[in-house]
């Protein structure tokens, strides 16, 4: 099928990045984020299976710099795609569907997800 | 007398009513997606009280937390459901941004397999620390 000569509708890159689409697109990203991030976590459960030494060892890793790296994008996407995962069940429900709630939803998903990995990461330190 | 007079198209009422076209899943695939996710909202909860409790404690507290029935369960459920959430969420993406036909299909079973074997090794893990092996 050729499609040289036909015009197209405007895609993507026309248009300016809205906090509807951004956080859509930020939904499927962290979704694969996390699934990346849930086999670090069965990792770490085989470590814990096999004995003190492969535990430390997976310890250790996820102790280091690029391990707490790891770890802190991971905490950001967990609570992103949870709070973003609510809203759609709020919109799924029917709710809170007007442009208005929309934006609203959006900018409390962004705060809140925000807050609870600043949160999770100060508890996390201190129990450390 | 025939059933698919009263319905437009060659569809009888007994398949219009089930909802269910030649793919024979309906809305299974999304209805499923939202249930687990629902499922995941405490199972995550418990998840991060649950490591931040053992953050940096070793070996010894990870295996007496997961040790505890409840904990072993709750693991068991928070891995299944979110392997059960990740293989559905994953043939969305692939669905939508993979073109080629064969490519799309054995992605899809890939990635299905992928979700279910990761989900079987997590599972295994938590037994063996929960049966004392």
């Amino acid at each position: 099928m050729s499609n040289g000569s036909r015009p197209l509708s405007p895609h993507l890159q026309i248009y300016r990045p809205q906090i509807t689409s951004v956080l859509s697109i930020s939904h499927r990203i962290t979704g694969l984020v996390l699934a990346v991030g849930s086999l670090v976590l069965v990792w770490w459960l085989l470590a814990a299976a096999s004995g003190p030494v492969g535990y430390d060892r997976a310890a250790g890793f996820l102790g280091s710099f690029f391990g707490l790296l790891i770890l802190f994008g991971w905490t950001y996407a967990l609570w992103f795609h949870f709070c973003a995962g609510i809203r759609h069940l709020v919109w799924d429900a029917g709710y809170a569907l007007e442009l208005s709630e929309v934006y609203l939803g959006g900018r409390i998903v962004i705060g809140a997800s925000v807050a609870l990995t600043i949160l999770t990461w100060i508890i996390a330190l201190i129990a450390w | 007398m025939s059933s698919t007079t009263s319905t437009p198209g060659l569809r009888n009422q007994l398949g219009r009513v089930r909802g269910l076209g030649s793919a024979k899943a309906g809305s299974e695939h999304w209805w499923m997606s939202r249930v687990t996710s629902i499922a995941l909202i405490p199972l995550t909860l418990w998840f991060i009280f649950g490591v931040l409790a053992i953050i940096g404690d070793g070996h010894a507290a990870a295996l007496h937390w997961l040790r505890k029935p409840f904990s072993a369960i709750m693991m068991i459920l928070f891995v299944g459901a979110t392997f059960y959430h990740t293989a559905l969420g994953i043939q969305v993406v692939l669905e939508d941004y993979v073109h080629n036909e064969p490519v799309k299909l054995v992605s899809i079973v890939a990635a299905k397999f992928l979700c279910f074997a990761f989900a079987v090794a997590g599972i295994f893990a938590v037994l063996k620390i929960a049966f004392g092996g």
